[in-house]
């Protein structure tokens, strides 16, 4: 499913970036790259006339962070939270509890800090334990795991799945909301999300005000 | 200069603030009861009780525990420590007792938030301690027993 969106991505930038020019696979690749890592500022969609179109391409972009493995791993269909880019089952194996904070005995707290925590002494590829102040699970009815970006949107405009917010609210949350920040700066060895929390605000704030269209797929 | 309470006296730490919780414990303190296993936590074996529930102190830097109280395996005490210590050397839980502190030290929180546990809380509480000498099936009837043993 990675692999279709990531066509669909390349897709997409070829209508902005390509606008009709033919583009060599290298560099249709080349882009594709280098714009996962980073987001398009929410004026330079302006050019798209169409407001529902705009309002779709706005998401879209915002997608790159939504479903980025830093989101989505605290987003979990089950119980049990994934871990690292490759979204594997947390280890060791902790699960929900109440309020999304662990089981009694073994909470988030039980080794995540209010900071991300550099390890001592350890191999290069484990460089910190990750924290924040407000570590816990997303509540399951916010779940994203397995679903396409379609559904997720749908989800986030439905107050019954969104924790009763309003679409500012929404807003607000995504623009500020500091364990949302955390993905910009997840610590040492971890991939922060592309572009930054200001930026993110902006394309959803955009997207809201452009009537928050959601993709077909 | 960090200033913590350990087992009950206060305690002073004036070294790097990075400086592992664990590292305190055993290095300066020269309680070598908590194990280190990985250093990142994922075994179990450095847990602690920071001021009442369990944590890791092999990714607890110093300068984060500053006025927070430390229990470790030494100092552990109670009505809940006392009866897993009975159902701890009841059954013969350890084999090579290297993961032995940090089960307890997990085992005795369990039993001071949840007094009568299942075996879904058992295995909620005790999944990040493991044992190599797969000690388990010991472990979880010892807190049954320890369970069994403060009722009434
Ligand atoms: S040494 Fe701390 S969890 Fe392994
Ligand atoms: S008793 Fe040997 S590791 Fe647990």
């Amino acid at each position: 499913m990675n692999w279709k969106l990531a066509i669909t991505g390349v897709a997409t930038l070829c209508l902005f970036v390509g606008a009709g020019t033919l583009l060599s696979p290298a560099s249709v690749a080349q882009d594709a790259k280098i714009d996962a890592k980073t987001l398009k500022p929410a004026a330079s969609f302006q050019s798209i006339a169409n407001e529902r179109e705009r309002s779709v391409a706005l998401f879209q972009e915002a997608g790159k962070v939504i479903q980025h493995p830093r989101c989505v791993n605290c987003h979990p269909a089950t119980d049990r939270p994934l871990q690292g880019v490759n979204m594997h089952p947390h280890q060791p194996p902790v699960f929900r509890g109440d309020g999304g904070m662990g089981l009694p005995g073994m909470q988030c707290t039980t080794c995540h800090s209010a900071e991300n925590t550099p390890v001592v002494g350890q191999a290069d590829t484990i460089k910190s334990i990750p924290g924040n102040p407000a570590w816990h699970l997303a509540p399951i009815e916010m779940a994203w795991v397995g679903k396409s970006l379609a559904q997720i949107c749908q989800q986030i405009k439905d107050p019954a799945r969104n924790g009763g917010k309003t679409m500012d609210q929404i807003v607000e949350h995504m623009a500020h909301d500091e364990l949302v920040g955390w993905g910009w700066k997840p610590g040492a060895g971890r991939e922060p999300v592309p572009g930054t929390q200001a930026q993110f605000g902006e394309l959803i704030s955009a997207w809201v005000k452009s009537g928050a269209a959601c993709p077909a797929s | 200069m960090v200033t913590f309470t350990l087992n009950g006296q206060e305690r002073t730490f004036d070294g790097d603030p990075d400086t592992p919780l664990l590292w305190v414990i055993r290095d300066f303190e020269k309680l070598t009861g908590t194990k280190y296993g990985c250093g990142v936590a994922q075994c179990g074996a450095c847990t602690v009780h920071l001021d009442g529930t369990p944590r890791r102190s092999c990714v607890t830097p110093i300068s984060t525990i500053e006025g927070s109280e430390v229990v470790t395996i030494e100092g552990v005490s109670g009505t809940e420590a006392d009866a897993v210590k009975t159902a701890w050397t009841g059954l013969d839980v350890p084999q090579c007792g290297y993961c032995q502190s940090g089960q307890i030290m997990s085992a005795v929180a369990l039993l001071q938030m949840v007094p009568k546990p299942t075996d879904a809380d058992i295995d909620g509480a005790m999944a990040g301690n493991i044992c190599r000498c797969a000690t388990y099936h010991r472990i979880r009837a010892a807190i049954h027993n320890a369970a069994s043993s403060m009722e009434g």
